[in-house]
């Protein structure tokens, strides 16, 4: 039984550009093995100071998510009109909304509650705000 | 088990309650008489072959809403007991219900009314008239749709049983907000019930709004560009967009919570490092755009609506469609307005604050636009234009309302007051059902070939509006006077009591107007054959669902029509006057999904397993999951999943309905 | 029972809806682990004096979690590569090397949560650990439904070869299996890396 006989055909061909081939799996899986083991040096071996560590690996994990998305997932490859990336692009909207609206409100809300202890709240933000009566 | 067979003894005592046990007694009652009904009258097979597994959208629409219609009726009783203890309840009466029982009943009517009222009558115009409307067959996915269905018919069943088996409700509020909503402040089933049912509906409702997007992006009419579209399909696109964005938030909160009460965590405890604050946070942002999912279709019809009574052309197509894309988007930056008074900063407020006001501006347009339709139109007072102008003038008046509480430091006065309840009743009441209304009416010719009494349908009208105002007007009084939410009792010298008798009266008004939608039902029917729908088009329509016969066969559309431009049917009337004898289309085979159980069994089965988690029956809930992953790999496998109409009989259909026609 | 018969165009129509319907249902599971991180994100401190991220994850083992999933996302690929050639007996061992790494990487979270479990450290002991365990174990558990999955595909392909339908199930798994990868890289960042950082 033949891999290639013509019966055994795919019922369906795909797109050529939206299917991907060695190459495009083989960077994308490269590039991510780079990513991941850069970030996780600079972690394990404390290679900078913590606020800019911090914003790397953040830098480093997007940049990982745009390999996979474009290498393993063809995204941006589909001929007009393109939906699929048009609803990603909502879904990163709703998700930042949803990700950093929630920390500004609940750190906000955490401020504006809990003050610091020995301390009434409302004392604690006057202070902490410069106002003086 | 440990829990069940107590509370299943304790069940028999009738220490309970009158009004749980009268409940209980319409529902078993209620289930009992239809049952013998449709023994009696031998239609369990036609119930079954024609209705419940049946695949296509219109049957499975009108299921949908007569489900709906039925939890109005719940909803709406556990609003007469709600104004009856309210114009009862002073100095030293407790009125008709303990407070306990108040809690319960204030929390199901919410939790009925939003979730099972409205999100399916939504859903049932949805499958009602998008494909017809954008020229399509079907829906992407037709067995999704069903299993959709019974998802939400499986969690109306679930939190009805909430009752029956487990003998009490969530009294928590129809959010359930954690402490209360924790396992130490709530410890009996109520609470489980609420979650797991909506869990369920939940994901029914998420299917659903990735099958309408699927079906209206790629199923439309060739020729059919999306600014062609008709406006209800737009707005339905707005709805659908946030149901598939904001649903799954529901989804991992009741998750979270329902973990925290089944496995002891502590995601929202007042204890251990958790913070409730945290899901009143994401409840909202869920919250807020469930309720644009609700009132943005009910725009969708009046465009339809007010243009087709108008014999006008919608007014500002472009700037309506904006509209709707910037009240979508804005319904995901309003969120903290529902809790400006739970210890947010200034800024954070301002922030909110100002979006919410912004939001009122898309929606102002549309209201405009809707006027200007029908200025110098040649206008028709039907009974949906009739919901229509109710609409307006209840719609916009709350409306107002809202821009009012928008403003931080207002809300911090009337925020959880009677004044916030009349708010967001005029706005669902006004707008959501106002809007349902008129669709059901203007699309009942279509869907079952005859249309509805039209006096009888004023009547309905004019009680739920007199009705409507009587109930909420004294409402936004007494929230100015101080009156909060969710009391069961006050003082007598308040002097609130006058208002809330005058508002059970509007309740009992507006019952008036329920009566009076269902003789108008009744009558309808039993007139249906004076009153038949020949031409498929009674009322002058624009769009291409009043091309078809009606009602309109399986397949919609014989012939797929191609599209040029908006208003499609409007356009053809115009330019081809009736097709002669002579000229057939060309027919061809047309393929039909096939009729199927699977998708009730898949939604039993995920009751199965809610039902088991809620009495922590580990081994049963094993099963309910084990049973759902089975019977999809089964729909998987199952490869005769259509069948085919032969032209022929496509044919002999239209024929028959081009005689109807032109008879 | 034959299904009925169906031209090329409608099975490209009925891919393109089928995919495309997929791909928005993984933007919504996108929004579920968004809610989910923004819990993580609010409560990772609340530990209520119990041991936080430092004190409890082993950067080496999470390392190795990450690259087996890395790799099993890659051979995922390899075998829709063999699909589109129609090679059979390429796409059944691409899908078993995937399925053996998918195996082996809940085998080793299940082993994480397991000593966590037996030190004291379970989900009832801090709003940082429901949180953890939550994110985490929701992963876990789309891992788990992919490797059931991947031994239905295994099924279908041996018994009906490359149908319509296998042919799409093959191409919306790759969909789901690529997209468990890029969640496991916040996964791997927020929950271990900035854990180990202490923010």
């Amino acid at each position: 039984m033949s891999e290639r006989a013509p019966h055994q055909q795919p019922a369906l061909q795909v797109r050529e550009a939206a299917r991907g081939s060695l190459t495009t799996y083989v960077t994308g899986f490269s590039l991510s093995l780079v990513l991941t083991l850069i970030a996780y040096m600079a972690v394990s071996r404390q290679l900078l100071s913590k606020d800019i560590l911090v914003g790397t690996i953040i830098i480093l994990a997007v940049a990982q998510l745009v390999v996979q998305m474009v290498f393993f997932l063809h995204l941006g490859s589909e001929s007009k009109p393109r939906w699929n990336i048009t609803a990603f692009l909502f879904m990163l909207m709703v998700l930042s909304i949803l990700v950093f609206g929630s920390l500004w409100i609940m750190h906000n809300l955490n401020y504006h509650m809990h003050g610091a202890p020995g301390m009434q709240t409302d004392q604690y933000i006057m202070q902490d705000e410069g106002v003086h009566l | 088990m440990h829990l069940f067979l107590p509370t299943l003894v304790a069940h028999i005592s009738p220490d309970h309650g009158l009004f749980i046990f009268g409940a209980e007694l319409t529902i078993i009652g209620g289930g009992v008489i239809l049952v013998a009904l449709i023994t009696y009258l031998k239609r369990w097979k036609w119930l079954w072959k024609e209705w419940l597994t049946s695949l296509d959208p219109k049957r499975i629409g009108v299921m949908y809403i007569v489900l709906a219609l039925v939890m109005l009726l719940r909803g709406g009783f556990d609003a007469l007991m709600m104004r009856a203890q309210q114009a009862t309840s002073v100095g030293a009466s407790h009125g008709i219900l303990s407070s306990d029982q108040f809690q319960q009943v204030f929390t199901a009517h919410g939790t009925i009314m939003i979730f099972f009222v409205a999100m399916g009558l939504l859903f049932g115009l949805f499958n009602l008239v998008i494909p017809l409307l954008i020229g399509s067959r079907d829906v992407a996915f037709p067995f999704m749709n069903s299993t959709s269905f019974w998802l939400y018919a499986g969690g109306a069943a679930l939190i009805n049983l909430s009752l029956l088996v487990g003998h009490q409700f969530a009294a928590t509020g129809w959010l359930a907000y954690p402490p209360l909503s924790e396992l130490q402040y709530s410890p009996g089933v109520g609470v489980d019930y609420w979650i797991w049912s909506l869990q369920i509906a939940g994901v029914g409702s998420l299917l659903s709004g990735i099958n309408f997007l699927v079906t209206i992006i790629k199923m439309r009419a060739p020729g059919m560009k999306l600014m062609q579209m008709p406006l209800f399909v737009w707005s339905a696109i707005g709805s659908i967009v946030l149901i598939i964005f904001a649903f799954p938030i529901l989804t991992a909160t009741l998750s979270m919570l329902a973990l925290d009460r089944t496995l002891g965590m502590h995601f929202f405890t007042s204890a251990f490092g958790g913070n409730p604050m945290m899901y009143v946070n994401l409840i909202w942002a869920w919250g807020h755009p469930e309720v644009y999912i609700l009132v943005l279709p009910a725009f969708g019809v009046f465009s339809e609506v007010v243009a087709t009574f108008s014999s006008k052309r919608l007014f500002g197509y472009a700037s309506m469609v904006w509209a709707i894309a910037g009240i979508t988007f804005l319904s995901f930056v309003v969120w903290l307005h529902h809790f400006f008074t739970m210890g947010a900063g200034a800024n954070v407020n301002a922030f909110f604050g100002v979006m919410t006001m912004v939001i009122a501006v898309p929606t102002g347009v549309k209201v405009f636009n809707w006027l200007f339709t029908m200025y110098r139109g040649r206008v028709r007072f039907t009974t949906p234009m009739l919901w229509f102008l109710g609409f307006v003038v209840t719609f916009t008046l709350g409306g107002v309302t809202g821009v009012l509480m928008a403003v931080p430091a207002i809300d911090f006065q009337v925020h959880n007051s009677l004044f916030l309840v009349a708010h967001f009743h005029t706005m669902i009441i006004g707008g959501a059902v106002f809007g349902f209304f008129a669709g059901l009416t203007y699309w009942f010719p279509k869907i079952f070939g005859f249309t509805l009494n039209e006096r009888l349908g004023r009547a309905a009208f004019w009680c739920w509006f007199t009705g409507f105002l009587l109930a909420f007007v004294p409402l936004y009084v007494l929230g100015m006077m101080g009156a909060t939410r969710r009391l069961d009792h006050y003082d007598a010298s308040l002097g609130w009591r006058g208002l809330f008798v005058v508002a059970g009266i509007g309740v009992l008004v507006i019952g008036l107007g329920v009566c009076f939608q269902v003789l108008q039902l009744v009558v309808s029917i039993a007139q249906r054959h004076k009153h038949l729908d020949t031409s498929g088009d009674p009322w002058d329509g624009r769009t291409l669902e009043w091309s078809t016969t009606s009602p309109a066969p399986v397949y919609n559309f014989a012939v797929i029509p191609e599209v040029h431009g908006r208003d499609a049917f409007w356009e053809t009337k115009r330019h081809k006057p009736e097709l002669s004898a002579e000229s057939t289309p060309h027919y061809t085979d047309i393929v039909v999904p096939k009729n199927t159980a699977l998708g009730m069994y898949i939604a039993g089965a995920a009751c199965l397993f809610g039902f088991a988690v809620i009495w922590h029956v580990w081994w049963l809930a094993a099963i309910g999951l084990l049973g759902v992953i089975v019977l999809l790999l089964v729909r998987l496998t199952t490869d005769a999943t259509e069948y085919v109409i032969p032209a022929a009989e496509v044919a002999r259909i239209e024929a028959a309905g081009r005689e109807r026609r032109l008879a | 029972m034959k299904s009925v018969a169906v031209s090329p165009e409608i099975q490209q129509e009925v891919y393109a809806k089928t995919t495309f319907g997929f791909w928005v249902y993984i933007m919504t599971d996108c929004i579920l682990f968004a809610t989910l991180f923004a819990t993580f994100a609010v409560l990772h401190g609340n530990t209520f004096g119990g041991p936080g991220g430092k004190e409890l994850f082993s950067l080496p083992f999470v390392l190795a979690e990450t690259l087996i999933l890395l790799t099993s996302s890659f051979t995922c690929g390899l075998a829709l590569l063999a699909m589109h050639r129609a090679a059979k007996q390429q796409v059944m061992f691409w899908l078993l090397v995937t399925f053996v790494l998918g195996a082996l990487f809940l085998a080793l979270e299940l082993h994480e949560f397991t000593n966590l479990v037996h030190e004291g450290n379970s989900w009832r002991r801090s709003a940082f650990l429901s949180s953890f365990f939550t994110l985490v174990g929701t992963h876990g558990l789309h891992i788990t439904a992919g490797l059931l999955w991947i031994a239905v595909l295994g099924v279908r392909l041996v018994r009906r070869g490359f149908s319509a339908a296998t042919v799409r199930g093959l191409t919306l798994f790759s969909l789901f299996w690529h997209f468990l990868d890029v969640v496991w890289i916040f996964i791997f960042t927020i929950v271990y890396l900035l854990g180990a950082v202490s923010i």
